[in-house]
C-alpha cells in the first residue's frame, strides 16, 4: 500500500513530529515498503480468534488502596529543562 | 590467564576464598575497559567510582564472613536502558541526553543489594530499536570478533562489553530478539526470561507487552547465577508474575537424556546461511548423541510473525515514547513558539531515523480507519502465534532453533535498508510474541571465525529446564573457552 506525501504529515502530525521534506519523501517509501510486508496478515481469516494484549496478563491487577511516598518534588523536578516554583513550565498557551 | 579471563562463578570462588578482592577485580575490569574499549566501543558511560566504592563496600562484606550473595563483588555492566540513579542514562538517544534518573530500576537495586559492582551504562540501538547498534545516537558498537562487523542490537554493548571481557556479566532487555541475536553473534550466552519473570520497572520502555530484561553471561551457569538475582515478583512492575522463584542452578548438569525436543520446520526456511545452518545442524545431532529424542514439529504461524511484530511493537512504542515531549526531562527545543511546536521540534530533534520511523509505523497502525486493520488484527495473529507455541509444547520439553539467519554482518551493510534489518530477527521475535523464555547459547564458528547461536525456545517459567540443556550442549563444547581476538591485559 503506497502512502501519500499528504498521510505521511497527518501521521507525523499525529505523532507530534515536525518532519523535514527529506524526511516525509523517505517515510512515504520506507512505510509503504513495511505496509506492503505486514499485508499478508490480510489473508489469515481472524473473525473468531480473540486477540492477544499481553502474553500472560489474564486480568488487570490492583493493588490496596493505601497512600505511600512518592518521589518529593525537588526529584521530580530535577531534570526539568524549565521549571517555577514546584511546577514544570511550558510556552504560554492562552494569550 | 588474565582476572577478567574469568567467568563470573569462577570470580566468585576466588572472591569467597580471599584469593582476590572485589577491588582487584574491579580495577581489572576498568583496566580492560581502559585497554580495548577505545576499539569495541562498548560503553556510554563508565562509572568507575561508583564501581570501586561497591568494590570496596563488598569486600568487607566478605571480611566479616557475610557476604550479601553468591556473585558479591562480581563487577557487571548494564545495558543504558536501564534506570541508575544518579548516573546518566539516555537509552542511546539525544533525547534523553543529559537525564540523571532520580531513582534506580528494580534489577538495578536487586543487583547493589546482591553486592556486584555497577561498572558502567552500555550503548544500545535508540530506544531499544534495532538489530545492529547503529541506531544509537552516539556511536556504533563493533563486534569484538571482526571490528568491522555489528554485535548485533539492541543490546549490543552488553553482548561486546561481555565478550571482550570488560566486565564479569551484563543485564540487556529482549523485545524481539535484542538479547539472543546480539548473544549469537558475538559467543556469549543471552537469556531472555518469561514476559513477567523479570521486573521492568524502571526499564525505559519500548513495547511493553514485548520487553524483557534479562543476563547476558560468557556461560551458562553464569546466566542460571544471574538470573538468581534478578527473578523476583515486583509489586512495582503490574505485569511481573508472583510466581516462585526456583533454584536455577540445581538441575544445570542434569544432561538431556530423556527429553524431546523440537525441531520447528518453519525455522529452517530460505535465507539462512549455510554455514550457520551447518552448524545448527550439528548441534541438533549433538543434542541427539546425548540422548535426547528430535521430534519434528510445526510452528504454522511462525511465517506471520514478523508482520504481527512490526505493527505490535510500533505502535506500543508510538504509546510509549510520547513521553518524550520536553517538558519533564531531557532535552527540550529553545525556539519553539507555542506548546504544540515545542513538542514537535523537541522530538524532531531529538530522535533518531528509525525511531521516528516506528513511531510513524505506530501511529499509522493505531489511526482512525487502520485500528482495525492492522492493530486488532495483528494482536489476534499474536493470538494463533502463541497457541502454535502452547500446542507443542504438550509434545516437547522444548524448542531447537538457530538464533539468526547470518552470523555478524559488516557495520553499514543493512543500515538504509528497514525490511532487510527487520528480517534479522525472523527466528526471535516469535517468543516475544508468545511470552515464553528462550536463550541462545554459543554452538560453533563460520570459517571465517564468527560465533553461531543455538536459539533453544521453552515452556513458560521454565528458564531452569532450557538453563540445563543449554549447558548440557556447553560441558561438551566449551566454546566460551574460545576469546575474542583482542589483545590480551597487559599486552
Amino acid at each position: 500500500m503506497a502512502l501519500t506525501l499528504e498521510q505521511v504529515r497527518h501521521v507525523a502530525s499525529l505523532a507530534r513530529l515536525a518532519l523535514t521534506p527529506e524526511e516525509e519523501q523517505r517515510f512515504a517509501t520506507q512505510l509503504s515498503a513495511v505496509l506492503d510486508a505486514v499485508a499478508q496478515l490480510q489473508s489469515l481469516d481472524v473473525e473468531t480468534v480473540e486477540p492477544t494484549s499481553h502474553a500472560t496478563l489474564a486480568a488487570s491487577l490492583l493493588r490496596q488502596d493505601v497512600a505511600r511516598p512518592s518521589l518529593p518534588p525537588e526529584k521530580s523536578l530535577a531534570n526539568a529543562p524549565a521549571k517555577v516554583g514546584t511546577s514544570f513550565a511550558v510556552p504560554k498557551i492562552i494569550e | 590467564m588474565q582476572l577478567t579471563d574469568l567467568t563470573m562463578l569462577e570470580l566468585a570462588r576466588k572472591l569467597a576464598s580471599g584469593e582476590v578482592s572485589s577491588v582487584e577485580a574491579t580495577r581489572a575490569s576498568l583496566e580492560r575497559i581502559a585497554q580495548v574499549d577505545p576499539q569495541v566501543r562498548a560503553f556510554l558511560r563508565v562509572d568507575a567510582e561508583g564501581a570501586l566504592a561497591a568494590a570496596e563496600a563488598s569486600d568487607q562484606r566478605r571480611k566479616a564472613g557475610a557476604p550479601a550473595s553468591a556473585l558479591d563483588g562480581v563487577p557487571v555492566g548494564l545495558k543504558d536502558l536501564f534506570l541508575t540513579e544518579g548516573v546518566e542514562t539516555t537509552a542511546g538517544s539525544r533525547v534523553l541526553e543529559g537525564f540523571v534518573p532520580p531513582f534506580d530500576a528494580t534489577v538495578v537495586r536487586l543487583l547493589k543489594e546482591a553486592g556486584l559492582p555497577l561498572v558502567g551504562k552500555l550503548n544500545l540501538d535508540e530506544f531499544a530499536m534495532g538489530s545492529s547498534n547503529e541506531s544509537s545516537a552516539y556511536f556504533p558498537t563493533r563486534n569484538p570478533w571482526d571490528l568491522t562487523r555489528t554485535p548485533g542490537g539492541s543490546s549490543g554493548g552488553s553482548a561486546a562489553a561481555v565478550a571482550a571481557r570488560e566486565v564479569f556479566g551484563a543485564l540487556g532487555t529482549d523485545t524481539g530478539g535484542s538479547i539472543r541475536q546480539p548473544a549469537a553473534f558475538t559467543n556469549t550466552v543471552g537469556l531472555k526470561p518469561t514476559y513477567g519473570r523479570v521486573s521492568r520497572y524502571g526499564v525505559i520502555a519500548y513495547a511493553s507487552s514485548l520487553d524483557q530484561p534479562g543476563p547476558m553471561t560468557r556461560t551458562v551457569a553464569d546466566a542460571a547465577a544471574l538470573l538468581q538475582v534478578l527473578a523476583r515478583h515486583d509489586p512495582l512492575d503490574s505485569t511481573s508474575a508472583s510466581v516462585e522463584t526456583p533454584d536455577y542452578s540445581a538441575a544445570l548438569e542434569e544432561g538431556v537424556k530423556g527429553l524431546r525436543l523440537g525441531v520447528p520446520r518453519e525455522y529452517f526456511a530460505q535465507g539462512m546461511d549455510e554455514e550457520v545452518e551447518a552448524s545448527i545442524r550439528a548441534a541438533l545431532r549433538e543434542y541427539e548423541r546425548m540422548g535426547a529424542t528430535l521430534v519434528d514439529v510445526s510452528l504454522p504461524h511462525t511465517q506471520y510473525a514478523l508482520a504481527t511484530y512490526y505493527l505490535i511493537a510500533p505502535a506500543e512504542a508510538s504509546s510509549n515514547l510520547a513521553r518524550y515531549d520536553g517538558i519533564r526531562y531531557g532535552q527540550r527545543a529553545k525556539d519553539a513558539r507555542g506548546l504544540k511546536e515545542l513538542y514537535s521540534l523537541t522530538r524532531e530533534r531529538g530522535f533518531g531515523p528509525e525511531v521516528k520511523r516506528r513511531i510513524m509505523l505506530g501511529t499509522y497502525a493505531l489511526s482512525a480507519g487502520y485500528y482495525d486493520a492492522y492493530y486488532l488484527r495483528a494482536q489476534k495473529v499474536r493470538t494463533l502465534i502463541r497457541e502454535d507455541f502452547l500446542r507443542v509444547f504438550r509434545d516437547v520439553d522444548a524448542l531447537l532453533t538457530p538464533a539468526s539467519p547470518v552470523a555478524a554482518f559488516k557495520l553499514g551493510e543493512k543500515v538504509d535498508d528497514p525490511l532487510s534489518m527487520y528480517l534479522m530477527d525472523v527466528y526471535t521475535l516469535p517468543c516475544n510474541l508468545a511470552g515464553v523464555p528462550g536463550l541462545s547459547v554459543p554452538c560453533g564458528f563460520t570459517k571465517a571465525g564468527l560465533p553461531v547461536g543455538l536459539q533453544l525456545l521453552g515452556r513458560p517459567f521454565e528458564e531452569a529446564l532450557l538453563l540445563r540443556i543449554a549447558r548440557a550442549f556447553e560441558r561438551e563444547h566449551e566454546h566460551f573457552r574460545r576469546f575474542a581476538p583482542l589483545p590480551a591485559q597487559g599486552a
